[in-house]
Formats: C-alpha cells, structure tokens, sequence
C-alpha cells in the first residue's frame, strides 16, 4: 500500500517531525506460504489500532513506515517494469532498504522432498523464470530483516496445512529458521498464532514492535512459544463467559444451548487464547463464549491434537465430572441465595407508614 | 530499467508477466505476450504457485471436522466452504436443521456478501479506477474526468468523476477510508451469526450454536440499516464511474471480455423447502434466493442443480498432477440412479506432482474444471461471483420476496426508507457484455440485493424466536457409509463441495471453489482459463510506452473476476495475430516463453 510518501505533497509526516526527512520502515510482506491470506484479511479488521492508523502514524510515537503487502497494495506493474511490487523484495535483499520488518504468512513447505518445481513460489528469478520459493525468500531477507514476524498459526506453528498425512511437509518459521533464532537487532521471532489472528491482537503486536523500533519501548515481552505474553497468557476457559456454568456443573448437552459446551468438544481450558475475553471484533464475536466450540487454532498442536473437534476433551472428562458434582451442591445453595435477593426489601410499599427505620424528629 | 523483453520468435511480440499480482487475495500470476503495434494483448498464462493438498491431508480425517478444515482453504470467504461443507454434511447425515438454523445462516453469509464485495470493489478493485491511478495511465482520461459532472451528484455527492476517483485513493480518499469502516461493522453482522470471522466457529452440521434472541437481530438490523442507506449511495456511484469508462475509452467494452459462459451453483436455502435430500434437490435448488442456473451465450441452459452436479468434469492437461485415469472409482451411481463420471469431483484422486514450470506443458497449480454439457466442455466462469448470480437469478425469474423480485430479464432490488434517505429502488438489466466494467458493476448490485435480501431473512428469524421456536440445531449420526454434496456461492462464485464416507471416515474430499474455474489453465483439449482467455481479447488503451507500462487494462481484466488464490498469472501477446486464431490449443506452441 505504501503508505508513506503518497500525500500530495508528498510526505505523510507530522509538521513536527523535524527538518530531516525521516526514513520509513518498511514492512515486507510474504504471504505465498501455504497460506490462505486469511490472517491479512483479519488484519484489516482491527480497529485498535486501524491499519490507517498504523499506515498514518495515527498513535503517538509511531514511526514512519512503508508497507508492501500484496492484499492492498497500490503497485502492480510487470515485472522488472514500472512500480513493481516484487522489487522491493529484491531491494531488500541487496540492502537497499533498512531497516524493514519481515511479515510471514502462511506455513512454510519442505522443498527439499521432491525432485523438482516447488509447493510455494513468491515472484519469478529472472535468471531461471522458475518461482523463487517462499523458504528461499526467508534464507535471502531473514538474516537482513530487523525483526520477523510469523502471522498465524501456519507461519507460527505449521498449523492446518501442517495436518497429519501433509503432502508437502509444511512447518512454522521457527521451525524452519530455529526457535532460538535471533534478528541482527536480537528480537526473537515474534510469534502471533490465530486462525485466523484476532485482528487487534496483530495491530496490537506491530504496534508494540514499532514503538520497540522507534526506541520508546523494551523488548517485546515473548513466552517460550514465542507469543507475546500479554495477549497470550491466559486461556480461553479464564476468559470465557460460559465458565459460570462449569463451576456450576452444567454442561451443554446440544450446541445451540448457552451453557458450558466442554462435554461438546470445547478445548478453551487449556488453550492459550484471549478472544473469548476480548471479543473478535470491538468485542462482538468469539468463540465458546458465543456458541462456537474452540477447537485450539492457536496452540502448536493444532489441529492434530484437537481433532475430532466435536468429540469431547478427554481431559475435560474427569474434570466436568467433577464439577458436575459439586456444582450440583453449588448450584443449590446459590438458589437459595438468588430467591432472597430477587425479592425487594420489605420496607419498599405504599401507605401511611415508614418501615425503613428512619425515625421521624416530628 | 527497461521492463519487457522481446520474444526471440521474431514475432513482434513483448513478454510481460505481473507475479504476484497484488490487491487479490493469494498469489497470482500472469504471463502474457503483448503486441504494443496492435495494442492488444495475444496470448496469457495464468499460473498457480502455491500448493496445499486439501483432498489429500483429509483422507481419514472425522467428516465432521470437514467445515471447520475446508473453511481453511480461504481467508476471505471460508466460511462459505464452511457453510457448504455443512451442506454437503448434512446431506450425509440424513439431517435438516431448523429453520431458525438455517435463517441465520443465510443471515451470515448475506453479510459475507455484503462484506466481501465492499472491500474488494473499494480498497482492492477501487484502487485500479482511483485519481492517482487514472493519472499514472491515463492523464487524458483524468482531465475528461475532472470535466465531466457526476450524473447522480445529488444522490452520493461527489460533483465530478475525478471527484469520485479521488475518493478511491488508497488510505487519503475519504470513500477508500468509510469503505474500510463498512467492512468492518459488516463482519461485526457476521460475527453475530457466525461467531467469528473468516471462519466461523458456531457453524455445525445440523444448523449452528449460535443463541438466537430478540438482541441478536437488533445488533445485526441496526447495523444492517446503516448498509442499506450506504448502498444507496454506492449503486449510483459506481453506475456514474463504469458509465464515464464507456464515455471516455470508446471500445472499453472489450476490456476483459468473454463470451457469456456463465455458471451459478445457487445460494441461501429457503427453509421451507430445503431438506438437504439429493433426491429433492432439483425442486430445493430451484428455491434458492440465488436461482442456480448455467447461461451460454445469453441463454439459460439449465437450472436444474442435480443436471449441474453430474457435468461437472475435473480436467487436467496445463497442471501439475498425474492423471487419476484407471484410479478406484467412489461413486459410479447418484442416489437417483443416474451414472457418475469417473472425472466427477466425487471420483477424483489428488496426485501432486512437483514439477518445474513450463507454458508450453504444465505451468500451474489450478486444475481446469469444465462443464460438460453431452457435446462440449466448456469453460465457465463466474463473473466474479455477481455477474453470473444476478444473470441466472434474472432469467430463471424465481425469486419473489418483495425486497427483490426476478422479473426473467432483470432483477428488482428494493430498499425501504432508511435514516436519512427514502425507500429506493434499483433494477440490475442484463448487460451486453460480459467484460470487466460489468462484472464490477453487477458486484455492487449484489450488494444491494443480498441486503434486502438481509431484511427478508431477519424478518424470518424474528418471527421464529417470537413464536417461541428458538432451536437452531439439530442432533444427527455419522453412518458408515453415505455420500453427500454441497452446493452454494461463495462471494466469487461457484462451490461445491463432493464427499465419500467409509467406515465413518472421509474416504474422498473435493471442494472446488470458483478460482479453479476462473483461474483454470488450458485444458487435455487446449481450452484455455477464463483468465487467459478474457485477458487474451483485452485490448490495450494505456497511454504509457512499454518502457514503463503498468498494465493497468491487463489489471482491471483480471481483477474484475476477483481472483481469490494462491496462484500467479502471467501472460504473453502475439503480433499481427486475431484473437481467434489464439484460442486454437495448436496456437500456444512455438509463442510461449
């Protein structure tokens, strides 16, 4: 989209960003992995911030950036022609941009099982005409790049395409790359799973790594899967508004029941997710908390170790058994409690007299 | 730096090749030879780069895994194959959800429309028509621009053209900026029907977990009104933009141009009558508030889904997969008794077979689907999705729910008052063309359609929960043995979804979504794709040399059909050639790169 130099008079930057114009950053975008672009297209989702808001430096103390990402971009001439959006794939390898943030989309296949041809291309090599593969992309730009980021639970983890009976033994980038792997700059790969990624938690993480880049914040806090601790943390089931109903030893015997759907397939107790607490979008949406049993698509181990989603957990067994049976004693008691608490007070009627105990000084 | 190459043939002719192409969804590419003396375009190759293996990682999967997997395969309309892999589970099952199931749905997937067409016609599509663009291209073209008073002013209050393309340019246009807003509260539509989106975590076999209330319809009607009163706004916009195009570029018919070779699977069940039997599915097919239906050369040839299914013929020929020929045959008979072909999506084996690029052999990744109509196998596309929907709903002159009405040659599209503006009328005619300017138009059209159709469905649902019915699923059993498919449209067009149980497990699995069709390449008979066959006809009306041509008319072409894959295209043109000599299969040897 390039969203940096595009106004009419040519800069998109604050009056008060000094007299020297300011470099941009720029973001390069792959997303020929085995990808359906699902995580581009929830992107554009967000609303906190807006990919405008990024784009325009919208939010204090964000810096300049450049953004090529084939969903929207403005560029589309033919290759080695007039504004081509590849080049700047080919700058960056030359060094000619920096810094610049790679974006990883879609899991990255093994090329090195077949004889021939490739399962993902991205861009021609003008040398041979043949697809210049995804992996050999990241080889090329990956130890330029000031940070990379995997988006999605296929660039993160392998994910779907990364199935058991694969053909094309897909994985996640840092399984290609390492999962110790370290940019030039000493940031990790910043893992952001999601099937697709909740909208804002993206903009949220680019953010971060943006202020991170302009100097004005640490080190992106990561865990050990490489996520950012503050979106990732908690599980589904800590924020899902159904878990009421588990501690109350309900469970959902159909889906279209609003109690605990656990007995239906639901994993939300031991995934690491936020949507049921955030909601999809402008907290509208979710998963469990709406209906939907979580079938875990930000964990590693998803989906093989989820499937099949709508047989119940069977860790989930023990545990609902369990509440099922002092949520029943639960359940009880606070039936009791919710009958006296529906009831006004009694001093709350009409007629002559005041029952409230208010003692009258005439 | 000098973009083109000469072909060594002595043709005449430039190669050029745009891969990726941007502001589509996957990765695409397109290899085309031009001719600047003739300008025009003589030859294109749509290629796929990217690989996953759908049919082939769900052998021995749960069937009932299927929608939450096939959803997967797209990021801009899973849920379209989610909702046609419930579909096509649901016939497997032997289950009809309840109405009130399948009102939501519909609810869903209208907001999809609305969503999807929104973004693409205005931060992707938009862009190839936005001032900054048309400036690049066509100086000449902008100044008219800038001349010429927008016809319906009044009704979207840009004054001028060049005020309209200027309000499409990416991020600074004030219209580029609202329409990202609207596909946001759109999706929000759709996240209360369907949990989530792209893919939907509340759609099941058996109707969907969603908890219909008096609330849910509220959050979804109110936002639903503000779409309305936005589309009437868009329809007069993009009928004044398209309109200047004809205007200003006399010819600009031509501009991805293809015979009317239109296929339309059908959308949004009517409950009352869909019961989700293959036996009945002529009769529920036909209920459809988007008629199915397949339209050659202006005339409906069929709108019979059961007629559909069994022509559909999987072809290979420009792809890298070995034949599936001598392959277990799953389904030798449909329920009804009629025979399968062994080239049928139910019968279809997956061989991926890597291999090194090469357009005068295998260059793509896309199968070419056909339909086989007992003579030929023709090549349909979808219009991008609308052009075709709005075209057979028109003919088949079904629909009738008052908010729309197929009249058999046109369709009527009515929008009650809303906040600031009256109750509005539109009526899409059936186009002269099926080209680039009227596929974009028909998407806005569609838009407008699938809200009203919105409200009928609302409406629906309402009445459901006030009657007390609020069940939205309903309980069902994998057998051990059954077959199922699923019919719908996904935002571009056609899908099917075919799938074989044995022993409780899918035995067989293919989804086929309208990119394969559009982005097919040539053929075991040398047909080519509809990309490269409309591409092949564009007409070349750029101002720039070829020293720094962008392509934009070879762009306009290709992303009118709202391509959707990852997959590249790349094309190539042919000097002193005609068109027609082209699409003869023995005139791709020798020219291609």
């Amino acid at each position: 989209m390039d969203a940096a130099p595009s106004a009419p008079n040519g800069s998109t930057a604050p009056p008060s960003a000094g007299t020297e114009e300011e470099a941009p950053i720029h973001i390069l975008w792959i997303n020929a992995g085995l990808s359906c672009d699902g995580d581009s297209v929830s992107l554009t989702a967000a609303t906190q911030p807006s990919i405008e808001q990024i784009a325009l430096q919208g939010l204090p103390g964000l810096p300049k950036i450049a953004v090529h990402w084939p969903l929207i971009d403005f560029e589309c001439g033919p290759v080695q022609g007039a504004d081509t959006f590849i080049e700047w794939f080919f700058k960056a390898e030359r060094g000619e941009i920096e810094p610049f943030v790679l974006v990883i989309e879609g899991s990255i296949p093994n090329e090195a099982i077949k004889s021939e041809g490739y399962w993902c291309g991205f861009g021609d090599d003008p040398e041979t005409g043949q697809p210049i593969t995804t992996s050999e992309w990241i080889d090329r730009l990956a130890p330029k790049a000031l940070a990379v980021v995997a988006i999605g639970t296929c660039a993160t983890y392998g994910g779907i395409h990364a199935m058991e009976g694969n053909p094309t033994g897909a994985m996640g980038v840092p399984d290609y790359l390492g999962w110790d792997w370290k940019s030039g700059a000493g940031i990790p790969i910043v893992c952001v799973p999601g099937c697709p990624i909740q909208p804002d938690n993206f903009a949220e993480t680019l953010t971060y790594l943006l202020h991170q880049a302009a100097g004005s914040a640490p080190m992106i806090p990561l865990d050990d899967k490489l996520r950012p601790t503050w979106l990732f943390g908690a599980t589904v089931h800590e924020g899902c508004d159904r878990g009421g109903y588990y501690e109350q030893g309900e469970f959902a015997t159909t889906y279209d029941s609003p109690k605990c759907l656990v007995k239906l397939g639901c994993w939300g107790p031991v995934v690491h997710c936020n949507v049921a607490k955030r909601g999809w979008m402008d907290g509208i949406g979710g998963c469990p908390n709406v209906g939907g049993i979580c079938i875990a698509c930000t964990m590693p181990g998803f989906p093989d170790k989820f499937m099949p989603f709508m047989d119940p957990p069977p860790g989930g067994i023990v545990s609902s058994t369990a509440s099922g049976l002092y949520g029943g004693v639960i359940r009880r008691l606070r039936a009791i409690t919710r009958k006296t608490v529906d009831k006004e007070p009694r001093w709350r009627h009409t007629g002559t007299e005041l029952t409230t105990g208010y003692r009258a000084p005439w | 730096m000098a973009p083109t190459t000469k072909t060594a043939d002595g043709s005449g002719l430039t190669e050029m090749s745009w891969d990726p192409i941007t502001r589509i969804v996957g990765s695409l590419g397109i290899h085309t030879k031009i001719d600047f003396k003739q300008k025009r375009v003589a030859e294109c190759y749509s290629t796929s780069s990217v690989f996953r293996g759908y049919s082939v990682f769900m052998r021995g999967k749960d069937p009932r895994d299927a929608h939450f997997i096939t959803s997967r395969i797209c990021g801009i309309c899973g849920d379209n194959h989610a909702t046609c892999s419930v579909y096509a589970q649901n016939m497997a099952y032997g289950v009809k959800p309840p109405h009130l199931g399948e009102w939501i749905i519909n609810l869903g997937e209208a907001a999809e429309f609305m969503f999807d067409h929104n973004i693409f016609q205005e931060n992707l599509v938009g862009v190839d028509y936005c001032e900054k663009m048309v400036r690049e291209t066509n100086p000449g073209v902008l100044d008219l621009a800038e001349r010429t008073e927008a016809p319906h002013a009044a009704e979207h209050g840009y004054r001028t053209i060049a005020d309209i393309m200027r309000s499409l340019n990416p991020l600074e246009g004030e219209f580029y900026r609202e329409a990202l807003q609207v596909s946001r509260y759109t999706r929000e539509m759709f996240c209360l029907m369907e949990g989530r989106h792209v893919h939907p975590s509340t759609l099941y076999a058996g109707g969907v977990g969603t908890v219909a209330s008096v609330q849910l319809f509220t959050d979804y009607l109110s936002r639903l009104m503000r779409y309305v009163e936005f589309m009437k706004r868009v329809v007069p916009l993009h009928d004044d933009l398209f309109d200047f195009f004809y205007e200003a570029l006399p010819g600009y018919e031509e501009v991805g141009r293809r015979r009317v070779l239109l296929g339309c699977w059908g959308a949004l069940n009517d409950p009352d009558h869909c019961d989700f039997t293959y036996r009945n599915m002529t009769d529920w097919g036909r209920r459809m508030f988007v008629t199915p239906g397949i339209v050659v050369d202006g005339e409906l040839v069929t709108n019979d889904l059961t007629e559909i299914n069994l022509g559909i013929r999987i072809l290979l020929g420009s792809s890298y997969y070995d034949d599936w020929a001598g392959q277990e045959q799953f389904v030798t008979h449909d329920p009804l008794g009629n025979p399968v072909d062994p080239r049928h999506p139910w019968n279809q084996h997956t061989i991926p077979a890597p291999q090194k690029r090469n357009f005068e052999d295998k260059y793509s990744w896309v199968m070419s689907p056909r339909w086989f109509d007992g003579t030929e196998h023709l090549a349909l596309d979808t219009g991008g999705g609308p052009l075709a929907r709005l075209w057979s709903t028109a003919l088949s002159g079904l629909v009738d729910c008052g908010y729309v009405k197929s009249t058999g040659h046109s369709v009527v599209i009515n929008l009650p008052r809303s906040l600031t503006k009256p109750e509005t009328s539109f009526e899409w005619k059936i186009p002269r063309w099926s080209n680039a300017l009227e596929r974009n138009r028909a998407r806005t059209y569609f838009q407008a359609y699938t809200a009203a159709l919105a409200l009928h469905f609302a409406e629906k649902a309402l009445d459901e929960v006030r009657a007390g019915r609020t069940q939205t699923w309903e309980k069902f059993e994998v057998p051990d043995e059954s077959i199922g498919c699923g019919f719908t449209e996904a935002v571009r067009g056609v899908l099917s979804h075919h799938m074989v149980i044995r022993d409780g497990k899918i035995a067989n699995y293919h989804p086929y979504p309208p990119t394969p069709w559009n982005a097919s390449v040539r053929d075991s008979y040398g047909t080519p794709g509809p990309y490269e066959d409309a591409v092949q006809n564009t007409p070349i009306f750029e101002e720039n040399a070829p020293e720094n041509f962008k392509g934009i008319d070879i762009m306009r072409a290709v992303r009118s059909f709202d391509p959707c894959l990852p997959c590249g295209v790349h094309m190539y043109v042919g000097g002193g050639r005609t068109v027609q000599e082209t699409h003869l299969p023995t005139g791709l040897s020798g020219l291609a790169g």
